[in-house]
């Protein structure tokens, strides 16, 4: 398996309100928290080791794309 | 301070040597007599090599220090012949608590797996340890242990190694064949060489206290994430003999090392963990900072580095008497073949091979037990507490619960003495791996199959007879032990965990590590594979 990085969520907009609307009321620590436990929830139900890998890059590509602009 | 256990004081002997100022060789000297030290005396002993001793003190270990003993070390102490006392002294757990702030978490049980002699592992003051093997030494008849010598020169010539000692009448010299430095995490022996010692140093102490408690309370090994009696830290809990418990406090790296070790400091810390009505005694305190480093090479010519002299791992896991222990276990036999003049010196560079290997596994281990337990970041602590919040519920993320892992032994899957598989075998006795144990019957007699091996090498043959009784290369001999003839396989787990169908042949060094395995026994193949294992060109 290799990640799939091409769009995969059939409802993305309402995905990203529910995401957004479970830690409305959480301060940073919380939401912080929740955002870890998510993490490892998800990361666990996918279990590919190499996918992991590859989503772990990937995120941290990301981020370095954008601190050099 | 002590109050369950009083010190020994070994007598002091001028040695002939020193007295009569005649420069000695020896085969075989040790450096500092600590259970690494120790060990490795008992191991030449068992094999033949007279052994000095040397310890710049002249008692056991002060204080408790090294508290778990696991399956593989009691197994080589087994073979030593003080495996069992110490198993009878030592106080075996099975339940694991993990609690995070004011919760249980989840509850463990080891259920080790049946069919094995030693437990998974027992819990046991370092003295007592130091103490059994002392007196096996004594027994032994071939380790001259000599309290009160300090090494303070080493040089290395051609063949040899000459040592300056000092002794309370005064410095003296003598020779050996072959140095195995013992002399733990800040050896001199290591300076004296020029060896490098690097690795991570982490920005944390830690309090142990040794306790006696006055009332019952469960065996268990208890560990707390953030618990309300030490805000932000972690507390490690468990038992030693002798009602003794062992209490680990995270302090932080700010932590004050005099001031945290007064009992005006620790008492009131305890107090709060146990709770106002439980009643305890101190009975011994340290602080520490820790280190996960390793020696560079674990040979310097004629001087070979064993224990914490050779690797340093954080306490979380149990991994530093038990890997010393093991290195001393992969050395002896290697040394006992080379002053033989059977195996040529190089075969020594295999113990750097092996263990060095293993040394980096458990720095791992180690490792990433540390950064668990004490997160280096914000982010990171985020996540550990994330992982600790669903523990609680999912099974999943207790695996990643990580409050150090059981120490297990490393196989040398890689290692060039080595033969490889030319056929398939299920489970998990690979090449390089320790030899798992098993029940057997000897003349309806229970016993162990550990217990059953031969010193050498030996042919584990899983058929009634064998074509012969040993396989000889020049002067080592591998002796033939037969399953069916010899013992029998009282409950099938040896034919299981071996893979042992009939007519299956197994080389097992004298360090009981699996050298090579074939499905027939075929002496050309035994030779190739015992020269091998012995890092020698095949003689007709």
């Amino acid at each position: 398996m290799t990640l799939r990085l091409e769009p995969n969520i059939p409802d993305p907009d309402g995905f990203y309100e529910e995401l957004i609307g479970m830690q409305r009321d959480l301060d940073d620590e919380q939401a912080a928290l929740f955002q870890a436990r998510l993490l490892l929830v998800l990361a666990n139900h996918i279990g590919d080791r190499a996918v992991l890998t590859q989503a772990l890059q990937a995120a941290r590509r990301a981020g370095a794309t954008q601190q050099k602009i | 301070m002590q109050k369950t256990y009083s010190y020994p004081e070994f007598a002091y002997r001028q040695s002939e040597e020193q007295r009569l100022g005649r420069v000695k060789r020896h085969p075989v000297v040790i450096v500092g007599a600590g259970p690494i030290g120790l060990t490795a005396a008992l191991e030449c002993a068992s094999r033949g090599i007279p052994a000095v001793l040397l310890d710049d003190n002249n008692t056991v270990s002060i204080g408790s220090r090294a508290v778990c003993y696991a399956k593989r070390a009691l197994e080589i102490w087994d073979r030593l012949g003080v495996g069992e006392a110490m198993v009878r002294k030592g106080v075996s757990w099975q339940v694991g608590k993990v609690f995070f702030r004011d919760d249980l978490v989840y509850q463990f049980d080891l259920l080790p797996e049946q069919g094995h002699k030693m437990p998974a592992m027992i819990n046991l003051q370092q003295y007592y340890l130091e103490e059994f093997l002392v007196e096996a030494c004594g027994k032994s008849g071939l380790v001259d242990l000599r309290w009160k010598h300090k090494l303070i020169s080493l040089s290395q010539e051609a063949d040899h190694a000459k040592l300056t000692l000092e002794t309370p009448d005064g410095i003296f010299q003598l020779e050996a064949d072959w140095v195995i430095a013992c002399d733990g995490a800040n050896s001199d022996t290591r300076k004296m060489v020029g060896a490098g010692f690097t690795g991570q140093f982490f920005q944390d102490r830690f309090l142990i206290a040794d306790v006696v408690m006055k009332a019952d309370f469960p065996t268990e090994r208890w560990f707390w994430f953030d618990p309300p009696f030490h805000r932000g830290q972690s507390v490690l809990l468990h038992r030693q003999c002798d009602n003794v418990w062992r209490i680990d406090f995270q302090l932080g790296w700010e932590a004050d090392p005099v001031e945290e070790k007064k009992p005006e400091k620790v008492i009131p810390r305890i107090r709060a963990m146990l709770g106002q009505g439980v009643e305890f005694e101190l009975e011994w305190v340290s602080v520490y900072q820790f280190a996960c480093r390793r020696i560079d090479r674990f040979r310097y010519e004629r001087v070979l580095f064993a224990g914490d002299a050779a690797h340093q791992v954080s306490p979380f896991g149990a991994r530093g008497a038990n890997t010393g222990v093991q290195d001393v276990d992969n050395l002896v036999w290697k040394l006992k073949l080379v002053l033989d003049g059977q195996a040529p010196a190089t075969l020594l560079d295999s113990y750097d091979e092996e263990r060095a290997f293993a040394a980096d596994d458990n720095l791992l281990n180690s490792t990433r037990s540390t950064d668990f337990i004490t997160p280096k970041s914000r982010g990171s602590r985020v996540l550990r507490d994330a992982a600790l919040q669903l523990a609680q519920e999912g099974a999943f993320a207790r695996k990643l619960v990580n409050s150090g892992r059981l120490s297990t032994p490393t196989p040398y899957v890689h290692s060039s003495l080595n033969t490889p598989d030319e056929t398939s075998f299920a489970g998990a006795m690979v090449p390089g791996t320790n030899c798992a144990d098993a029940p057997v019957k000897r003349r309806g007699e229970r016993l162990w199959f550990l217990n059953q091996l031969p010193a050498g090498f030996a042919l584990l043959v899983f058929a009634p007879e064998a074509p012969a009784t040993e396989v000889r290369l020049g002067d080592i001999r591998a002796q033939v032990v037969c399953v069916g003839r010899d013992f029998s396989d009282a409950e099938g787990l040896l034919a299981q965990r071996y893979d042992g169908q009939p007519g299956t042949v197994y080389l097992l060094r004298p360090d009981r590590h699996v050298a090579a395995r074939w499905r027939s026994f075929d002496p050309v193949r035994i030779r190739a594979a015992l020269a091998r294992a012995c890092n020698l060109k095949e003689q007709a």
